[in-house]
């Protein structure tokens, strides 16, 4: 009886751990094709408008992406939600500003096809490392939240980290399969030699599907990044 | 910089501003003997500097005996119409950045610019610059992007005890004009990589 208890209790653990190798697998499996799939263009047509996460970052990057939404076609990208850093306002009021005088041109409440969030920010500068855990948690969580609430198709940012913790969502639903979204990250004009975190991040990890830098020493150095001059 | 005061010699002023940030560097160097001099020699009249967080404060100047009149103050919510009657401007980096172009940089120049009507008007004002770049202050991207500019022939680039040969050595002449910006070759390609068919 003992050798057969022993005998099972082996075969159980060696199941589990079969179990465990082949579900490891899998997932591996699921990460690399969503690596891979990203940064592929989108095989169907897509004649359909597409909702649209707008990260802004603060002043100049909030700045640069607002220029980038103004070339955008509105019928395409809608609706278009705005998310900035809960201690961000400026940004926020900047891009309302900007979605009201889309409204005045079309002579339409466009402000409907645009909506405004905040998200908790992981640690604010200054900040000490031990609150800072706790913060870090309480953002995640929120930013969970806002995903699962927005579940974007399309995703553009231009950094700072307020993008990183988003992304890295979106990224888990595509390997999860709840949702593709198609991650844009546009890098600053302030970065003439050297990838900011944010952008290394994605682009070592293969979370942005497209990457765009707007000096071509940059390209140069990261060749899978798009050199597409100056926006501003 | 056709400004006359009354019939009197016309007007050159420089502008100097560090933002938000804290500069004392810089201003003690615009404070200075050899600074002064040069700009008197450019034929430059008036300096006025926005001083913003530093404790060194400049000697004020009438600029009587026909030396540099010399003003200051801390911040000024209409640091737009200062840029706009200046003839040159000496700045930190990012803010400088924002006169000579379109680029907006800084949350404060972008208020400046923002608060006076349409969004997307932006200070062209194309004035001479030279951005003084703080190292001890400001990561090295922003150092960076200020030397990738001077390169261009944008602006000048100077370091706080370099600054009055800059004066000195520059043509302004020389500089050329920033291009306006173009944010449809992204629009472009993200459209395609969606799917969308080009207009």
């Amino acid at each position: 009886m003992e050798k057969g208890n022993g005998c099972c209790s082996i075969m159980a653990s060696s199941a589990t751990i079969t179990f465990f190798l082949v579900g490891m697998t899998l997932v591996m499996c699921r990460v690399l094709y969503a690596m891979y799939r990203s940064s592929k263009p989108l095989r169907k047509r897509a004649p359909q408008p597409v909702s649209t996460l707008i990260v802004l970052g603060s002043g100049g990057h909030t700045a640069e992406m607002l220029n980038l939404m103004s070339v955008l076609q509105k019928d395409r990208f809608s609706p278009r939600i705005y998310i900035a850093a809960a201690t961000d306002n400026m940004s926020l009021q900047k891009a309302c500003l900007f979605e009201n005088s889309l409204a005045d041109e079309n002579g339409v409440g466009a402000v409907k096809t645009a909506q405004f969030m905040q998200i908790y920010r992981s640690r604010e500068v200054g900040q000490s490392y031990v609150t800072s855990v706790w913060t870090t948690l309480l953002a995640i969580v929120h930013a969970l939240q806002l995903m699962i609430k927005i579940r974007p198709q399309v995703i553009l940012c231009n950094g700072p980290g307020t993008c990183i913790p988003l992304c890295a969502i979106a990224f888990l639903f595509k390997v999860l399969g709840i949702r593709w979204s198609s991650i844009f990250y546009v890098e600053s004009i302030a970065r003439v030699k050297r990838l900011s975190l944010s952008g290394l991040l994605l682009y070592k990890l293969r979370i942005a599907d497209e990457l765009f830098v707007q000096w071509p020493q940059l390209q140069r150095k990261y060749p899978r990044a798009h050199y597409v001059g100056c926006l501003m | 910089m056709g400004d006359t005061e009354n019939g009197e010699k016309a007007r050159k002023t420089v502008f100097v501003t560090v933002g938000t940030t804290l500069f004392d560097a810089l201003v003690r160097a615009v404070d200075s003997l050899e600074v002064k001099q040069e700009l008197l020699k450019r034929g430059y009249t008036n300096l006025v500097i926005q001083m913003g967080r530093g404790s060194y404060t400049p000697t004020k100047s009438g600029g009587e005996d026909g030396s540099l009149a010399v003003d200051f103050f801390t911040f000024s919510s209409s640091i737009a119409d200062y840029l706009r009657s200046a003839s040159l401007v000496i700045s930190h980096a990012v803010v400088a950045i924002a006169q000579s172009s379109d680029i907006l940089l800084l949350d404060w120049i972008c208020f400046v610019v923002y608060g006076s009507g349409s969004i997307f008007e932006t200070l062209r004002l194309g004035k001479p610059l030279i951005v003084v770049v703080n190292e001890d202050l400001m990561d090295n991207h922003q150092i960076e992007l200020a030397e990738e500019l001077a390169e261009r022939k944008h602006l000048y680039c100077a370091r706080p005890q370099t600054l009055h040969q800059t004066i000195e050595s520059m043509d302004l002449e020389s500089l050329l004009p920033y291009p306006p910006g173009d944010a449809m070759p992204v629009a472009k390609l993200i459209n395609q990589f969606l799917g969308f068919p080009d207009d």
